[in-house]
């Protein structure tokens, strides 16, 4: 099975194909089957390799063919089978097929749909390389691949202006990112003269090639500074809530589920480096950190149902980065699952929502939506109650494991991650409340029109409301199994790293704190919006809900200063400058050609007399010795 | 003998083009893809195993016809057997005023571009440079737009003015070498390579100027948008995907093995011109309005990470040199034929006054989409694998300021994305402008692009035979 892997994603490719040539004659429907046919292929394969790869915990590298070669550079096109990447796999299949199925009614009504499900294949295609190849160029094949995809979808609707510039924004600022990951490629290649996994972490562990404390940190800071844009961390976090612009189904698989948790599967893939670099770890904490906390106050003060969604999920991949920075990498990884099936369960959940609400998102306009939509309601209920770490929910396991980690690592980051996730309790249930309880607050023919979606949008919901409650199963906490499947799973690939073992009161304490500070933001949010009143925010709240003027930040201090830099060069540099020195190099041969015609005077004398001076003085200047 | 043939065959059919009057677009296309078949062939050989041929010329000044191809040769002349039939192919339905003159002066140029690729005696480049040089002035002075004159002029004067500090090197090298053939490659090779520092560093920068304005490097290159925007697009073709290419060759072949001290010298200098080039030109390019402006400023930026990478000397950054320079020839074709499609649909090239090519022509739109990807260097289109050896060869190179050179120069990365998908953005989204002619591609216009987004896409994925016939080369100058 495991040689077998180039199916998995040679069938979105296919499908990406067929759709992608055929998209204006293949009927709407049809192009929905072919598109989610191809993810289900794709799907069943790596189910097949995942039994394959649990049951032996073998690692394999599977060549395709050579990809570059050049002297001593050798970048072969491989894929890398194991527990790690096979996990991946499994989510970006199957959430990926799941989304497909809900897209087929989805965008049903639009026209470009065909299309759509090409786009949709070939994210699927580059995600799968991504996590596949057995080396960072592969990997930054599907790195840059799925940033493309997310720019073809985020700029779906293209005629509208804001749409596409949503798109720029994100293509651009993951650009950036993708600077920080050449580099660290480079140096890479540079000092080990290789990019395959298998070969550098070897040499890292044997260290035959030693490098100095601060150039591990370096490697890993540069490929880190490609996660952040990824991954959407600060400093270039903003392209992620400008990108709800795309179809919500994207926004689920692509911006939710998959893509964005890239960053941490590729520390998780370098631990090996990351073990050597401690500050860069730390940076990768502190960053985390600090993301979760900044995202989570913005989502508190959001109305529109996607930006809180958006919000929410920078703030989680916060909380991943912060496990990553702990050293806990598998809890990362547990975290990156459990939230790929909640938070593709809100983000469709949501998008349920905004087709019965006729396309509005503003959540000031719904309200007791529970009435008429009641699977969407249940599973979104389900969904926050994963998130906001209820026992029992898949989040509170991956959630607790997280905190559990940071405590260890030091309490003050405990206490500044348990404020973020209360926070992420209290938005949540806020946008609950706010959307599915209480009474109807859009306008008389939106609440005629509500109506629960056709089952190929509940099935999906349901689906992963299933997951989102029994997916934290596979990682008990220690004071309740000392066998944790998840960790003995990726054993083989990957463990964590420095992480200390708390004691068990301590864990139960830890537990209950959090617990119970949950249950008591999920009443403040049920206070917060009994009786809804949307006053015009002031102070802080104002601050808040205009996101930390981030982006006006970035438009003053780096967008309109390189504009206008890019004016000044082209205006005075350009024109004036170097085009006018080669302009007035012209203008001064055609003025002293001017000057010096008016010696052909035509008149014989003159000529004679100049001759003959001309010749006095080269008669002189021999004669003063000077050899010529 | 093939390769008198590659280059009479563009030389005969350009001549019987001006005779043939209305047929003579036939003659070209037929004579661009005789050249293509004779250069496909050389390619498979030359990779391993490189061509010579030689005649005498002129015995009293040293000068030989001598003909040599290797990898890089056969890979040039490649692209330009391949960018020619592609140029005429798009341009089939295009009515062109007196087409005799225009598809002759085409092949003559294609004939002079093919003759420096293969010149292996320095008199003979000359004689070919200048063959190159003078169809492209009287096309451009002849077909161009409004301000021709004064364009073409600029153009000629600068290219001329370098041309002659280049033959001015050439003599003085020439003079150097006792005896028989004193022109021939490993003459002046040794000639050079045997004087005193001091004056290598001198005829460095004669030589140097000459290529520097072709390529062209900051900041030597304000012809190079005046001239693009004025020319018909054809010429424009010519001008940037193969001609530039001859600077970049002149470099390699006529520069760097001429006189290695003056290399030395001034390699850092140079770097850092290229690099300033790679930012000064993506930043102005964000600015632009006129397509045509922005695509000159875009392909000066690429020039220069293709002359830093040549400057840094290192393996892997001259074989990714040897990649890019074909992509970049195919890439930019692709652009320009857009371009032009543009212009003619809508009548301007006023990126404000455009929008909605995704509705109203979506094949062009998609075409458009995929060469500006492969523009900035997309994983899995041709430009990437280009891009990343040539990073590659620029952050090993023995600089100490190799790490500040790559990152410099990587900042093109992020603003090649800022202006390439503000174009994209502002022709192909947004509200329909109405077209003047409503109509998507026509079939000989889907065949250019298609031949060309192939090439993108097969080399992007599968770069080995590009790789593999320009390995030998790479090696034997910088191993």
């Amino acid at each position: 099975m495991t040689n077998l892997v180039w199916l998995v994603p040679l069938f979105p490719l296919v499908g990406f194909l067929i759709n992608g040539i055929g998209w204006r004659k293949i009927p709407k429907t049809a192009g929905g089957v072919i598109g989610s046919l191809a993810i289900l292929a794709s799907f069943a394969v790596s189910l097949g390799i995942f039994f394959e790869v649990k049951s032996s915990g073998a690692s394999t590298t599977v060549h395709l063919f050579n990809f570059i070669e050049s002297g001593k550079l050798l970048i072969p096109f491989a894929f890398q089978v194991d527990a790690l990447s096979s996990l991946f796999l499994l989510i970006i299949t199957g959430i990926g097929f799941l989304i497909h199925v809900y897209s087929t009614s989805y965008m049903h009504e639009d026209e470009g749909m065909v299309k759509y499900f090409a786009y949709l294949n070939l994210f699927v295609f580059s995600m799968l390389l991504l996590v596949l190849g057995s080396n960072y160029l592969i990997m930054f094949i599907g790195w840059e691949g799925v940033g493309l995809c997310s720019y073809l979808l985020i700029g779906f609707w293209f005629k509208n202006r804001d749409y596409t510039n949503a798109a720029k924004k994100a293509f651009v600022m993951n650009r950036i990112g993708d600077l920080g990951f050449l580099v660290g490629m480079l140096l890479i290649l540079f000092n080990y003269g290789t990019l395959s996994y298998n070969e550098f972490f070897g040499q890292l562990n044997d260290g035959q090639v030693q490098l100095s404390a601060n150039m591990y940190n370096w490697i890993a800071i540069c490929l880190f500074i490609g996660a952040m844009g990824k991954s959407a961390q600060i400093p270039l976090y903003t392209w992620l809530p400008d990108a709800m612009a795309g179809p919500t189904p994207v926004s689920a698989l692509i911006h939710a589920a998959t893509m964005v948790t890239a960053g941490i599967y590729m520390i998780a893939r370098s631990h090996a480096l990351y073990n050597l670099a401690p500050a860069a770890l730390n940076l990768v904490a502190i960053i985390g950190l600090a993301t979760a906390i900044l995202a989570a106050s913005i989502a508190i003060r959001q109305y529109d149902i996607k930006k809180v969604l958006a919000y929410s999920t920078v703030s989680q991949l916060g909380f991943m980065f912060l496990a990553l920075g702990v050293g806990a990498y598998t809890t990362a990884v547990f975290h990156v699952m459990t939230h790929a099936f909640f938070k593709a369960l809100l983000f469709l959940g949501s998008g349920s929502v905004i087709h019965a609400m006729g396309g509005e998102q503003d959540i000031r306009k719904m309200g007791g939506l529970n009435k008429h939509m009641k699977i969407t309601g249940a599973t979104f209920l389900i969904g926050c109650l994963a998130i906001a770490g209820i026992p029992g929910f898949a989040g509170f396991f991956s959630k607790d494991e997280i905190l559990a980690s940071v405590y260890a690592h030091s309490p003050v980051m405990y206490y500044l991650a348990l404020g973020a996730a209360l926070m992420t309790a209290f938005y949540m249930f806020r946008l609950y409340f706010l959307t599915f309880t209480g009474s109807f607050r859009g306008t008389e023919e939106q609440h005629h029109h509500l109506h629960e979606s056709p089952a190929a949008i509940t099935i999906p919901l349901i689906v992963l409301a299933i997951m989102s409650v029994i997916g934290g199963y596979v990682g008990l906490p220690a004071v309740i199994s000392e066998h944790h499947t998840l960790n003995t799973y990726l054993g083989s690939v990957v463990s964590n790293f420095n992480v200390h073992h708390l004691e068990h009161n301590t864990e139960w304490m830890l537990m209950g704190l959090s617990t119970g500070l949950v249950i008591v933001m999920i009443i403040v949010a049920r206070v917060a919006t009994k009786t809804p009143n949307f006053v015009e925010n002031t102070g802080i709240a104002k601050v808040l809900e205009n996101k930390w003027y981030v982006d006006e930040l970035y438009d003053a201090v780096i967008v309109r200063p390189l504009a206008a830099l890019s004016d000044a060069l082209d205006r005075f540099v350009e024109k004036l400058g170097i085009d006018g020195i080669v302009n007035g190099i012209g203008r001064l041969v055609r003025w002293s050609s001017d000057r010096v015609r008016l010696l052909q005077t035509g008149q014989v004398g003159f000529y004679i007399f100049v001759m003959v001076i001309g010749m006095a003085v080269l008669f002189a200047l021999r004669f003063f010795g000077l050899n010529y | 003998m093939m390769l008198t043939l590659l280059i009479l065959v563009p030389l005969v059919a350009g001549i019987v083009s001006f005779l043939a009057k209305e047929n003579a677009k036939a003659v070209a296309l037929i004579g661009s893809l005789a050249t293509l078949g004779l250069a496909a062939y050389i390619s498979t050989t030359c990779g391993a195993q490189p061509m010579d041929w030689s005649m005498q010329w002129i015995p009293r000044l040293g000068a030989q016809l001598s003909l040599h191809a290797d990898g890089m040769s056969a890979m040039l002349c490649l692209l330009t057997g391949i960018v020619m039939p592609v140029v005429f192919i798009s341009n089939w339905n295009k009515e062109v005023e007196n087409p005799g003159s225009f598809y002759g002066l085409m092949l003559l140029s294609q004939a002079g571009i093919t003759g420096v690729f293969l010149a292996h005696d320095a008199l003979l480049f000359y004689f070919f440079w200048e063959l190159a040089l003078i169809p492209v002035y009287f096309l451009c002075s002849r077909w161009g737009g409004e301000k021709r004159i004064q364009v073409t002029f600029k153009f000629f004067v600068y290219t001329f003015l370098g041309s002659l500090m280049m033959l001015a090197a050439l003599i003085y090298l020439s003079l150097q070498t006792p005896g028989v053939n004193a022109y021939s490659w490993e003459n002046i090779v040794r000639a050079g390579a045997s004087l005193d520092p001091v004056t290598q560093q001198w005829l460095f920068v004669l030589i140097f100027v000459a290529f520097a304005i072709k390529m062209p490097i900051f900041p030597f290159h304000t012809w190079q948008p005046d001239t693009y925007e004025q020319s018909p697009t054809a010429v424009t073709v010519v001008l940037s995907a193969l001609m530039v290419k001859m600077g970049l060759f002149g470099v390699i072949n006529w520069l760097m093995p001429v006189v290695p001290q003056g290399v030395a010298f001034w390699s850092n200098t140079v770097i850092i011109l290229s690099i300033i080039g790679i930012v000064y030109a993506s930043l102005i390019a964000i600015v632009q309005t006129d397509l045509k402006r922005l695509v000159a400023y875009s392909s000066i930026a690429h020039m220069g990470l293709m002359s830093a990478a040549a400057f840094a000397q290192t393996n892997v950054g001259m074989h990714g040199l040897m990649v890019q320079m074909f992509n970049h020839g195919i890439n930019i074709t692709g652009m320009w034929l857009i371009v032009s499609m543009i212009e003619q649909r809508w009548g301007t090239r006023d990126m404000t006054k455009l929008g909605g090519m995704a509705t109203s022509a979506p094949q062009m739109a998609i075409a458009l989409v995929i060469i500006s990807f492969a523009n900035i260097a997309l994983p899995l289109t041709n430009g990437f694998i280009g891009e990343f050896m040539l990073f590659n060869g620029l952050f090993s190179s023995a600089s100490a300021y190799r790490i500040t050179f790559m990152v410099v120069a990587g900042l093109g990365v992020i603003l090649g994305a800022v202006y390439t998908l503000n174009m994209v953005q502002k022709t192909a989204y947004g509200n329909t402008v109405e077209m003047k002619m409503q109509k998507d591609l026509t079939a000989n216009e889907f065949a250019g692009l298609a031949i060309i987004i192939a090439i993108i896409l097969f080399l992007g994925v599968y770069p080995k035979p590009l790789l593999d016939m320009t390995a030998g080369v790479a090696n034997m100058i910088m191993p």
